[in-house]
């Protein structure tokens, strides 16, 4: 029985080659993966496409002072549907390859744990991307709604920002929630939170007590960031929505780093 | 428990791989212990691994199988002590591209194809298998192109071999591979890891079918409660523990038969008297001398199981 040591051969791609590679493939299948996943992919992008063309469309000639209702539901339902594509995606997603015993098989092998990371959140994006182009596409075909070049740029900017914020809150979630609940803790966080923040009914719309809770959620200071694009939306400055979302990200994303080291001393 | 009656060698000691371990290990749990809360999995556990040999980790649930193997993935740390593969940290990266592993996974993604998932963990490598080889070695030939969902067990078996070995890692481990498998599906990649033994790769093997262990490895180590009980081929853990049984007629007495030497039992059983030795040649020939009517005469070693249950009873 030959126990001779295998002569290991040079490698044939060099570093960042090769982990660009990884990088791209870890992405692409991720995508694919979601896109084939039927549940995730139909509700994810079917559901704020449906919301909108209930109720924007009927919207389309009415006005509140200058705001044209069909606009600023395309600037909420934007921020749904990329909040929902986050937070099933990534939240619903590594939950469940958690508990499966997959993430550990691809932790065991030489993956950079960035790559897996990367994937996972360009792929919220790319969801995110995809729901607000076929909203953007909906309201200005039908809705009657203008959106000039500019402004579609800035809400395809912010959809990646939020894609991200909310990318790092599934991550979170994915670490605290047992996977088989994780659908229906996310909806009960998702549903709620989408509310509260005036995503389906402006806040000025609800019992003032209600109204209060909005600035303390990260939905309502992203889709006031979303809405000033159009010029539309509260009064408090710009600058405390950003440091809000900003701030909100970073401390998903470390207690998720704080979570996971605790885990790996302790698994 | 039926006594496997095959012969057994009782002078020639079955030669160990007589260059493995005289090489140095290329992976080693040194005195680890390993605490998760106030339960103790690994207890000053030390144990390594050496160029080319197949090794069979046995032990019950709950022995602490699986926390050695995490610790030489990388993927736990020790409460104390050193995980070493390769010369270096599991975790490291490098490292991590000379080992391939077949793990225990609940849920796979259904919905990418076999080559999808071939395509994704050969990149991970920076010198992976050539696709065709790999089909050809973990027997996915022809169904490359069938969705993860869509494959029967054992092909689902087959397809986490594969990308266990897709990278040409040169230490892999398996984790309970046959687990689900028919007898051929388990024959056949019983040949597939002797296939990858020739070549001089190193195994760790966990498995509850002693057949399997008996069957593959160059050496097993028995562990339970966090400790090694027991290494050696599977010859020596067989004869190192209990000792030979010897089953025959005769009208010998009970206490006639305790006072020989090295009898640790003797029992009846349908009509025989079966008395358990380790040192089965003195006691057969005293038996002989003193009843010329012993009839019916078999010298059986332990099935492995046995040996493993009287390793891993306390």
């Amino acid at each position: 029985m030959a126990t001779s040591a295998i002569a290991h051969p040079v490698p044939a791609a060099t570093g960042s080659v090769h982990t660009l590679r990884i990088f791209r493939k870890e992405a692409k299948y991720e995508f694919l993966k979601l896109m084939r996943t039927k549940s995730f992919s139909l509700s994810t992008i079917g559901f704020p496409v449906m919301f909108y063309v209930l109720f924007g469309i009927a919207n389309r000639n009415a006005f509140a002072g200058n705001i044209h209702i069909a606009k600023y539901m395309l600037g909420s339902y934007a921020c749904f549907g990329l909040i929902g594509a986050a937070l099933f995606g990534i939240g619903v997603g590594v939950a469940s390859e958690l508990a499966a015993g997959w993430l550990e098989l691809k932790r065991a092998s030489p993956m950079p744990a960035s790559a897996y990371l990367f994937a996972k959140c360009a792929s919220a994006v790319a969801f995110g991307l995809i729901i607000v182009c076929l909203l953007t596409v909906i309201a200005t075909g039908f809705g009657g709604v203008s959106v000039s070049a500019i402004e579609l740029v800035k809400m395809l900017g912010m959809t990646i920002v939020g894609s991200i914020s909310f990318a790092s809150m599934g991550l979170l979630l994915a670490q605290l929630v047992p996977a088989n609940a994780a659908p229906a803790i996310v909806n009960l966080i998702y549903l709620p939170m989408s509310f509260l923040s005036g995503l389906w009914i402006p806040i000025k719309f609800m019992p003032h007590w209600l109204q209060g809770i909005a600035p303390t959620l990260p939905t309502y200071h992203l889709s006031q960031l979303m809405l000033r694009i159009f010029g539309y939306g509260d009064s408090i400055s710009l600058a405390t929505h950003w440091n809000a979302l900003i701030g909100f990200t970073l401390l998903m994303l470390g207690l998720s780093w704080f979570i996971f080291h605790r885990k790996e001393q302790n698994a | 428990m039926p006594l496997s009656a095959f012969a057994f060698e009782t002078t020639a000691i079955t030669p160990k791989e007589p260059t493995a371990l005289s090489q140095q290990p290329i992976a080693t749990l040194t005195n680890i212990s390993k605490r998760y809360g106030t339960t103790v999995a690994l207890d000053r556990l030390s144990l390594s691994l050496h160029p080319g040999e197949v090794v069979a980790l046995l032990g019950p649930n709950g022995a602490g199988k699986s926390t050695a193997v995490k610790l030489l993935l990388g993927l736990v740390a020790p409460t104390s002590g050193t995980t070493r593969v390769f010369g270096s940290d599991p975790r490291n990266a490098t490292t991590r591209t000379r080992v391939g592993a077949m793990l225990q996974v609940a849920r796979v993604t259904e919905v990418l194809r076999v080559r999808d998932h071939l395509d994704l963990f050969r990149s991970y490598y920076p010198n992976p298998l050539p696709v065709p080889e790999i089909l050809r070695i973990a027997q996915l030939q022809g169904i490359e192109d069938r969705f993860f969902g869509q494959l029967s067990g054992g092909q689902r078996q087959r397809l986490l071999f594969a990308l266990a070995i897709c990278g040409n890692p040169d230490l892999i481990f398996l984790d309970e591979p046959t687990v689900g498998m028919d007898i051929q599906a388990r024959r056949a990649l019983w040949g597939q890891i002797r296939f990858l033994s020739a070549q001089g790769k190193t195994i760790l093997l966990t498995t509850h079918y002693l057949e399997e262990a008996d069957a593959l490895a160059h050496r097993i180590i028995v562990i339970n409660k966090g400790r090694v009980v027991s290494q050696g081929t599977p010859a020596e853990i067989k004869r190192n523990s209990g000792g030979r049984t010897i089953r025959c007629q005769t009208r010998l007495s009970r206490e006639v038969l305790h006072a020989l030497p090295s009898v640790t039992n003797v029992e009846h059983n349908q009509g025989a008297v079966v008395v358990t030795a380790s040192d089965a040649e003195t006691v057969v020939r005293e038996m002989l001398l003193r009843d010329e009517t012993l009839s019916g005469l078999e010298v059986a070693s332990p099935a492995l199981e046995d040996a493993f249950l009287a390793l891993t009873k306390s």
